[in-house]
């Protein structure tokens, strides 16, 4: 009966593990007499060990070697003590890689990490002297002799007889022997609350050692599917275009240029989002400048879509955004709603008399009209495509030009870059206190649904019908 | 997103049935038709035609790839970072921490940041789903799912929400409250429903869907609100680790990677597989958009992140070390997607260029794998989760390229 733990080793989808085999040729590399790390004997305790590096050492060899610098050295080292590669001498518990005169050896021999060696091997050290096991140990022997009773026999023995083996070696050997089996299941064995190399996280549910089972539907779905038209441009002209969103969006970038009047995360004063709330009344001249790059950066601005909404009302034309907007509202919303959803909307700005008629081409309303015979999500999308390309393409560079857009630049303002001293101590600690916590955004949606709301109701359709009637009424 | 507006049929009668579904607009022997999914897989299933064997039909797939694959080469003619060589190269970076965040007590499997730039959601092995404001440091939510390994979380647009899970195989929706006594789990919408683990989920641009992509292959678009399944998305042949929205204006695109080594990007629309990128050489761990919309990155196990162009449709540029040989489990870009953050098994975090694919910074301090990176909506910061049970905050400090005078002023100890 084999007992899968959760720190099954067999790893079955064993592929995610596959960056151990270039770790392995490098550790090969370190091994060599000629060209690896130079080992020594070192005395500890009363014996000699052979072959003992130091820490130091090993960081040097890799920086020379492998071209990394320090510190990633020293990282990918502390990896190699994590997997087992190299195992410490001195404080054998802690995986971690010392840049000094901490002392070394290669793990050389294999052991299987199946349960029945590691129960062997506290077996054994029980034999050697009782109660010499760690707690987490003496927990796990309990817990294997109880899952594997039925083979207990044949474990005590294994164990006896290493045991003996053991002591007839030399000294010397003996320990270095013990030394490393001790490393091998620290490695593979860990003490609670340590954190593993070895733990690779869940297996896959597919596994990808296993080659997919080929048959004609498989090529048949390939050949079907191949067929479609992708449009592919001239490389140059794509890679101009991502250098040109980046250079564009360069002095937007808080990792590239600092943001102003200070990065909130650098100082602990978050005067940076009080300047770029929502639904501020002044902006500052960066958010302005970022709407001008692209309507989509416009749109997405909750403050520069009010703004272009300012200036929609003055040209009268209103409905095209608000079409827009419903038709969103459609698409991701909810599935309940849906059809009287798209009846109101066709109903408000598309149907002929409609009060906020929408100037769509025949072809384009003929496709929604047809669609509405089975109103689903997507039964505006040729529409709404149709009315942003209009608002993208002629509604917004007139917007750009327009006094609105001119005012509120002038308007908007530019924070001075607060500067702060290096900071000691005190600071730090009134910094920490001096961080405000924020309104929570649930109070902020509510605010905003209800602002809607009012919205909404102002701006309904005017009926001029009934405000004729009312006047004929008063008269 | 590309500039061309054309107007396919997403919706109607299917050409062979009659009947109203979404369609797939797919070409046959160079004619367009429009096909419900499911007379898709019935011709595919149909059996071998006259003359057609198994090894006919793989030689036709072949012959078609290949195909491609020219047609692609002759638009190729120059690579990314040829044309980066007239941009300024950026100095070393050095990052700090700036926050930690502990809380947790067990490894972090993956986080969410909020719209309001601050707050973020996390999740971990034990089940427990922590809503942090991160600036302050003070847990302001916490919930514990009935499972361990909730590995996807993901915040809502609104900011009153949060969606989770893991290996129970479900998305549930818990919604927040202002309340700090009252039980969250109460109010828990079980959403999604798969067959096997939860791998990643994200909102839409509402509160009101929730894409998924699981362990059984398939990625999902649910309806949060009644449970219902909008549109299923087939085409992986392993389990989908990862999925990322695209941002572009129509926003009708996502692209998923999985451990089939293939990136795919879906219409949400149809449900169909519009274009397929595989040149990695191992599992594909994470996919995030560049934030114009018209490339992708993706993070494998095979110690790689990889550019893909979508208008070009090919990979543009491998970030790659020949010290780096732990898989990179997460990347994200920065705001103007000059720089490429990925998280490795190795329990580093490097930063790359994205455009002269150099790297400009490394940061150490995990004592685990890390299992996450993101940065925040503003781009001030990044957040990377890891598996020694912590998340940290971390935004830039100085790069080598800068005066003095400001590395003062801009310092703090």
């Amino acid at each position: 009966m084999t007992i899968r733990s959760d720190r099954d080793h067999g790893q079955r989808c064993r592929p995610r593990m596959s960056c151990l085999k270039k770790v392995e040729a490098t550790v090969v590399q370190m091994q060599d007499p000629s060209t690896g790390v130079k080992g020594t004997n070192q005395k500890l305790n009363i014996t000699t060990i052979p072959h003992a590096i130091t820490g130091q050492d090993i960081v040097a060899w890799i920086t020379k070697n492998m071209n990394m610098d320090n510190d990633e050295a020293q990282a990918f080292s502390t990896m190699l003590v994590a997997f087992g590669y190299i195992y410490p001498l001195q404080d054998h518990k802690k995986l971690v890689l010392r840049p000094d005169g901490s002392l070394y050896r290669f793990q050389v021999n294999k052991w299987k990490a199946e349960d029945t060696d590691y129960a062997i091997y506290l077996a054994k050290r029980n034999i050697r002297k009782k109660g010499v096991l760690d707690a987490y140990e003496q927990e796990e022997y309990n817990k294997l002799h109880k899952w594997m009773n039925h083979k207990w026999d044949f474990i005590v023995m294994q164990a006896k007889e290493q045991y003996h083996a053991g002591k007839a070696r030399q000294k010397a050997d003996r320990v270095v022997f013990d030394c490393q089996e001790r490393a091998y299941w620290i490695v593979h064995r860990p003490p609670p609350q340590t954190h593993s190399a070895m733990d690779y996280g869940l297996d896959r549910h597919i596994d990808p050692n296993v080659e997919e089972k080929k048959t004609y539907d498989y090529y048949k779905r390939i050949v079907i599917y191949m067929c479609f038209m992708g449009f592919c441009s001239k490389s140059l002209f794509l890679a101009c275009s991502l250098v040109k969103y980046m250079m564009t969006f360069k002095n937007h970038d808080p990792f590239l240029v600092p943001c102003l009047p200070r990065n909130p995360w650098q100082t602990d004063h978050d005067s940076y989002w009080e300047l770029n709330t929502p639904d501020v009344e002044v902006p500052t001249k960066m958010r302005v400048e970022r709407w001008s790059f692209s309507f989509y950066e416009l749109l997405s601005d909750p403050r520069g879509r009010a703004d272009f909404k300012v200036f929609l009302k003055k040209e009268f034309s209103g409905e095209n955004l608000a079409f827009w907007e419903a038709a969103e509202e459609l698409k991701w919303g909810t599935a309940a709603s849906m059809s009287e959803k798209a009846e109101h909307i066709f109903k408000t700005f598309l149907a002929p008399g409609a009060p906020r008629w929408i100037n769509i081409d025949g072809r384009t309303m003929g496709l929604t009209v047809k669609g509405l015979e089975h109103p689903h999500r997507y039964v505006f999308d040729a529409a709404q495509t149709h009315i942003f390309m209009l608002m993208k393409k002629d509604t917004f560079y007139r917007y750009l030009k327009s006094p609105v857009y001119k005012e509120i630049q002038k308007k908007a303002i530019s924070p001075a870059p607060q500067f702060f001293c290096i900071c000691i101590e005190a600071q730090l600690q009134q910094n920490m206190r001096n961080r405000r916590p924020s309104v929570s955004p649930i109070i902020t949606w509510q605010k905003e649904q209800e602002e809607k709301a009012k919205a909404a109701a102002a701006a309904g359709p005017i009926d001029i019908k009934k405000l004729m009637a009312s006047k004929l009424d008063r008269k | 997103m590309c500039d061309q507006t054309f107007l396919a049929i997403t919706f109607g009668p299917c050409d062979n049935c009659s009947q109203n579904k979404p369609l797939m607009n797919i070409y046959l022997k160079n004619e367009p038709i429009n096909y419900c999914s499911l007379c898709v897989e019935l011709m595919a299933c149909q059996g071998l035609a006259k003359g057609e064997t198994t090894n006919t039909l793989k030689a036709e797939s072949e012959s078609l790839k290949a195909k491609l694959e020219e047609e692609r080469a002759k638009l190729h003619d120059v690579e990314l970072h040829q044309v980066a060589e007239k941009i300024d190269a950026l100095g070393q970076f050095v990052m700090k921490t700036r926050r930690t965040l502990k809380g947790h007590g067990n490894k972090v499997l993956c986080m969410d940041w909020c719209r309001d730039k601050r707050r973020i959601v996390s999740s971990s092995q034990d089940g427990k789903v922590i809503v942090w404001d991160a600036y302050t440091t003070n847990k302001e939510h916490a919930v514990t799912m009935p499972c361990t390994w909730v590995m996807a979380c993901a915040y809502a647009p609104s900011g009153c929400a949060v969606a989770c899970g893991g290996l129970d195989n479900k998305c549930s929706v818990y919604p927040l409250s202002l309340d700090k006594n009252e039980n969250l789990a109460a109010k828990k919408k079980s959403v999604a429903m798969h067959t096997n683990y939860l791998s990643s989920c994200s909102f839409t641009n509402s509160d009101m869907q929730i894409l998924t992509s699981s362990g059984d292959g398939t990625c999902a678009l649910w309806d949060v609100e009644s449970g219902q399944l909008l549109q299923s998305f087939h085409g992986h042949s392993a389990d989908v680790l990862s999925l990322d929205l695209a941002p572009s204006e129509t926003g009708n695109t996502f692209v998923s990677g999985g451990c089939d080594k293939k990136a795919n990007v879906w219409d949400m629309r149809s449900g169909q597989n519009v274009q397929s990128f595989e040149t990695h050489e191992s599992d594909i761990n994470n996919v995030k958009y560049y934030p114009s919309g018209d490339a992708f990155a993706t993070g494998s196990d095979d110690a790689t992140c990889r550019l893909y162009d979508l208008r070009a449709d090919r990979e543009v540029a491998i970030y790659s070390k020949d010290s780096i040989i732990f898989g990179a489990s997460s990347v994200d870009f920065s705001l103007s997607g000059r720089l490429l953050f990925a998280g490795y098994n190795d329990y580093t975090i490097n930063v790359w260029d994205v455009l002269k694919g150099t790297r400009v910074a490394i940061l150490f301090g995990h004592e685990n794998r890390v299992s996450t990176v993101r940065v925040s909506p503003d781009g001030t910061a990044f957040c990377s989760g890891s598996w020694d049970n912590t998340l940290r905050v971390s935004a830039y400090l100085r790069s080598s390229g800068e005066s003095e005078l400001r590395n003062i002023l801009y310092n703090t100890v």
